[in-house]
């Protein structure tokens, strides 16, 4: 009895299945090539995310209204946008849905932990994604072909801080925080081992996390250290109050932290006790860059002020779209055969990939909070 | 020593304000003997409704001093929400109060799911920042520092916590609290108004979570719809370690608490040589929590109740 | 669908030929993305039924079920991965993982027998996050989980040299690895479901349907409380170290952020809005719960299509109707969407106990 009811209810339920099934249509035709974009287009990232497919999207729409020719045939790029709110299991379902409609590659995903489980649905696909923005080591280093990223990754951005941090900053010791994410504690990581390597000493190793407000008791521990500079590994939700929590507890080291500090938010959290933090990007400063301020008022004129990650979505499919050039075909395994050989002037630096598809420019930019905005103190290697 | 004084005023600012939440918690339980699990999300409204009023005055008054602009945050989040209290208890619990128990405890992590993502809906995922109202001045202390917002927080937290225990030994409505903590049925044949009794504890329950709401985001500087959530379990846990059910248990686990969480954040890497570190801060919570429940599941300071654990 | 109803063989013959073809169907109709959908909704059916034992049988809430999940994800990634350069079968390491999280189980259970219901549930609570805490944690001094950054290239399950990854042609039909999984799942879930069906009816079944009720009555007719409760936690507990396995082979990626509180909170949500203590019941809430926020994903399509932007964060709201519908089933329909009878006649007979006193009952 209870057998039968269960069989007849999944009945019912297939059969909800296949009519909902019944409303798809067949997308693609020939002229048409289809590139995706995936970012976290809900959730607390949407800003960030929403940047980054802008910023395809303007690279799109110039390379059509440009005109582009493959293979004696005028073809029109379409970007097809997905959520993948920042959630891995999510991003491995837009993945696959990409796959379906049948891009010929990915701009994306915007965080390291959707990358990642995202990336291995491609490599199945055979599809080029380039990453704009996720900075986690292992995405390249898993070996596959079809991964690449145009922004310097964790371990070139935290050996740049860290090496600053020695030589140009002079801190002797130095105490490390991390919020335990993926992305803070791999910069915090790398900023350990090259603040080291330069001759830097550790004093205290910290920790947080991305919930956390009250950093008093591990402020109070490096205290007793006394160390010169503290580097926080982490975003500015907890940058803000860590920068004023220091203040309090009368801890006079400089805070020095990545570019999940170095925006707005941060200076209106942490307030007047901003003043003095040193926070870096990856890259050079958009507008000390050939075409860089020109961009930024193309970009700015459509969808206003740039976030963060935008110029390096827009210099994805520019790389993406001279290697469709260079193959004269927009067909993936011929792309891929190209990608290697990029050499591209974007407007976040030159682009050209090593073999494992990093960036090998990787040039970082700090910047340090003066009365309440950031301006460029200078662009290490 | 400087540093185990500075860790010590850490802990115990953060504890009394645990031991504010803790005793909505543990007069809930001492009643009705429910876990509130929206009683965090009480305390996430209460430094919401308080921002909301104290941008809306520093708008208007912009020469306003910082302090009249608190108190007016304060005067308005602490009515609404009692009054939020109040209607938790009448539409979410009140109907349940003769179902099976696990009702009104999934119905207590459904309030409490609602009320953080209405929160967000109405005021944004992204930290709001508390402008900074309270005296900030930095006082030397036994070689510690020690800030007026840190003594303000404290010193408030004492008042109230007073204010409490004499409301519940010394008034009308507070002997008839206990009766009804001691047997529902009995209360009720006395003549006591139980559903009155049920729903004047919610309500200063709620009165005290928005105060400690709106102390706790103006000693961070900011407030976000997450931020009720573990505060509200870290004050279980202390209610429940100071012995659930007992008013000065509640004031005594939160104070605890917030200094072993200090102590242990702050030492645990020295004590076990770098193998466990503060990143193992929260575990500390769960743990103490657990090992009191095995241990000694009526608390530090509570009487041994049959069946209650 | 009377007719189907006194036909039952007629009526499993059908089923059986949709449960096969179904993949097939969807990922015609929808796009393999849903058939990737499918096999989530699979994953947590033998999740909801797992964490369905411990609340829907025995009585015990758990809000710290994902922990199982977790451990027993990290198993496989432990074994079979580049990570310790491990490369077990799949059906060596399954059947670990299940173990390893029904220990732990017991191990969770143990010092919170004497629990009661509501206390429980924070002690669990406490034991998902403290999981959850290491596993973010342990990549220093000795790096076990990888901590944070999660561990990555996890093998595919594999069966006699067929890899579950890629795509193949067989008879006409292209079959990758998302078809091979989903019979993996299903075939899985129906073990489950006849295991849990089994041990309902069971004298261990019917000693748990005493544990729910009253706990003191129970042990005054002679049921080893002690011993039932630890085996519906470890019961509860393996189901979801096997889920947690299948989920690190399909997805080839595991980091913390998967298991945290919210996970244990929407399985519960899924028994909870089925119907408790009834398989099918649960099964309609998994089924539910996973594809109402993809479906919902279209709205959010739909507004940027018509508006430009999202007025209405379609996943805003999915949190919210969840934690509404709590609190609606509770307040109204406390024995679920598809209660079991004993269920529904225990809820509703709370008052006074009509049916005592009604003699027609």
């Amino acid at each position: 009895m209870n057998l039968s009811k269960l069989a007849l209810s999944l009945v019912a339920l297939a059969c909800a299945g296949l009519l909902a099934a019944c409303g798809e249509k067949p997308g693609g035709s020939g002229d048409v090539i289809r590139i995706g974009s995936v970012s976290p287009l809900t959730g607390p990232q949407t800003h960030i995310g929403k940047d980054n497919e802008n910023g395809a999207r303007l690279a799109v729409d110039e390379i059509n209204a440009k005109g582009l020719e493959l293979g004696g045939k005028k073809v029109k790029l379409e970007l097809l946008s997905e959520d993948d709110q920042a959630e891995p299991k999510t991003a491995t379902i837009v993945a696959q849905k990409l796959v379906d409609a049948g891009v010929v590659a990915v701009i994306g995903h915007l965080n390291s932990g959707t990358t990642i489980p995202a990336s291995k649905i491609y490599l199945d696909a055979g599809i080029p994604q380039i990453s704009p923005s996720a900075t986690a080591v292992k995405y390249t280093a898993q070996g596959y072909k079809t991964a690449y990223r145009v922004m310097a990754n964790d371990a070139q951005q935290g050996k740049a801080l860290g090496q600053y941090a020695v030589t140009k900053l002079s801190a002797k010791k130095i105490a490390v925080i991390d919020d335990r994410t993926a992305y803070g504690q791999g910069l915090a990581d790398e900023f350990e081992k090259a603040a080291k390597t330069a001759g830097g000493e550790i004093v205290a190793r910290e920790y947080t996390d991305d919930r956390k407000t009250d950093f008093t008791a591990i402020l109070t521990t490096i205290k007793g250290k006394t160390p010169d500079l503290i580097f926080f590994g982490g975003m500015d939700p907890q940058g803000g109050p860590m920068a004023q929590q220091m203040k309090r507890l009368g801890l006079t080291a400089k805070l020095l932290g990545g570019d999940g500090l170095q925006n707005i938010n941060f200076l209106k959290l942490a307030g007047a006790d901003a003043e003095g933090v040193i926070a870096s990007s990856p890259g050079l400063p958009i507008d000390a860059m050939p075409g860089g301020a020109d961009f930024r008022k193309r970009f700015e004129a459509r969808f206003g002020p740039i976030q963060v990650y935008a110029p390096y979505a827009y210099d994805a499919v520019n790389v993406l779209a001279e290697a469709m050039k260079r193959a004269n075909s927009a067909e993936p395994a011929k792309v891929l055969a190209e990608l290697p050989k990029t050499s591209h002037q974007g407007v976040t630096g030159p682009v050209t990939f090593d073999a494992k598809g990093d960036t090998m420019a990787g040039a970082v930019t700090l910047y340090e909070a003066r009365g309440g905005a950031w301006v460029v103190l200078e662009t290490v290697k | 020593m400087d540093i185990f004084t500075q860790q010590l005023i850490n802990g115990l600012v953060v504890g009394s304000v645990y031991a504010l939440v803790a005793l909505g918690y543990t007069m809930v339980y001492g009643i009705l003997e429910l876990i509130n699990f929206a009683h965090g999300e009480v305390t996430m409204i209460g430094a919401m409704v308080a921002l909301m009023v104290i941008g809306a005055l520093l708008g208007v008054a912009p020469d306003m001093p910082g302090l009249m602009v608190f108190a007016g945050g304060l005067l308005v989040a602490v009515p609404a929400c009692m009054a939020l209290g109040f209607a938790i208890e009448k539409i979410a619990y009140r109907p349940l109060r003769h179902a099976p128990r696990l009702a009104p405890l999934i119905t207590a992590i459904g309030v409490s799911i609602v009320l953080q993502n209405l929160a967000m809906l109405i005021w944004g995922r992204q930290y709001i920042s508390f402008p900074p109202l309270l005296p900030q001045g930095r006082h030397e202390f036994l070689g510690a520092h020690v800030t007026d917002t840190q003594i303000i927080i404290f010193v408030t937290a004492l008042i109230v916590m007073a204010g409490l225990w004499l409301l519940v030994e010394r008034t009308r409505l507070g002997r008839a609290m206990r009766a009804t903590a001691q047997s529902r049925e009995v209360a009720q044949l006395m003549g006591v108004n139980v559903d009155r009794v049920i729903a004047a504890t919610f309500i200063i329950g709620s009165g005290l979570a928005a105060l400690a709401g709106v102390l706790v985001s103006a000693y961070y500087g900011l407030a976000h719809y997450y931020m009720g959530f573990m505060l509200g379990l870290k004050a279980f846990s202390a209610a429940v370690l100071g012995g659930i059910g007992n008013i000065a248990g509640a004031m005594l686990g939160g104070l605890l608490l917030g200094v072993i969480e200090a102590l242990g954040a702050g030492y645990i890497g020295d004590l076990t040589g770098g193998f466990l570190g503060s990143h193992y801060q929260d575990v500390f919570a769960f743990f103490v929590l657990i090992l009191v429940l095995v241990l000694r599941p009526s608390g530090l300071l509570g009487e041994r109740v049959a069946n209650r654990a | 669908m009377a007719w189907l109803r006194a036909r039952p063989r007629l009526a499993l013959l059908l089923l059986a030929a949709l449960l096969i073809a179904l993949p097939f169907l969807v990922g015609a109709g929808l796009g393999r993305s849903w058939v990737r959908v499918l096999d989530f909704v699979l994953i947590y059916a033998l999740l909801a039924i797992g964490l369905n034992i411990v609340v829907g049988y025995a009585g015990l809430l758990d809000l710290g079920y994902i922990a199982f999940y977790a451990l027993g994800a990290y198993l496989y990634a432990w074994l079979a991965s580049p990570h310790f350069g491990l490369h077990l079968p799949f059906w060596a390491v399954l059947p670990l993982g299940a173990a390893l999280a029904g220990l732990f189980g017991v191990l969770l259970g143990a010092p919170t027998l004497r629990l009661r219901g509501d206390y429980l549930a924070i002690v669990t609570l406490g034991f998902g996050e403290i999981i959850r805490i290491f596993m973010n944690n342990l990549n220093a001094p000795f790096n076990l989980t990888n901590g944070p950054q999660g561990m990555n290239l996890i093998d595919p399950v594999s069966v006699g040299g067929l890899a579950f990854e890629g795509q193949r042609q067989f008879l006409g039909l292209t079959v990758t690895g998302l078809h091979l999984y989903y019979y993996l799942f299903l075939a899985f879930t129906l073990l489950a479901i006849g295991v849990a069906m089994r041990l309902q009816d069971s004298r261990i079944g019917r000693a748990w349907a005493a544990l729910r009720e009253d706990e003191v009555a129970a042990a005054a007719m002679g049921i080893n409380t002690r011993n039932v409760k630890l085996l519906a936690f470890a019961m509860g507990a393996m189901f979801g170290g096997l889920a947690g396995g299948l989920f690190a082979a399909f997805q080839g990626f595991i980091s913390p952020e998967s298991f945290n509180l919210w996970e244990s909170i929407l399985v519960l949500c899924m028994i909870v809005l089925g119907g408790m203590g009834n398989i099918p019941g649960v099964i309609l809430g998994a089924v539910l719960l996973t594809v109402i926020p993809e479906a919902l994903r279209y709205l959010g399509d739909l507004q940027r299509a018509t508006l430009g932007h999202v007025a209405v964060d379609p996943s805003d709201l999915r949190m919210l109707l969840f934690g509404l519908s709590l609190v609606a089933m509770m307040l109204w329909r406390p024995a679920g969407l598809w209660p079991s009878r004993q269920r529904k006649r225990e809820f509703a007979s709370e008052d006074e106990h009509a049916d005592l006193y009604d003699a027609r009952a």
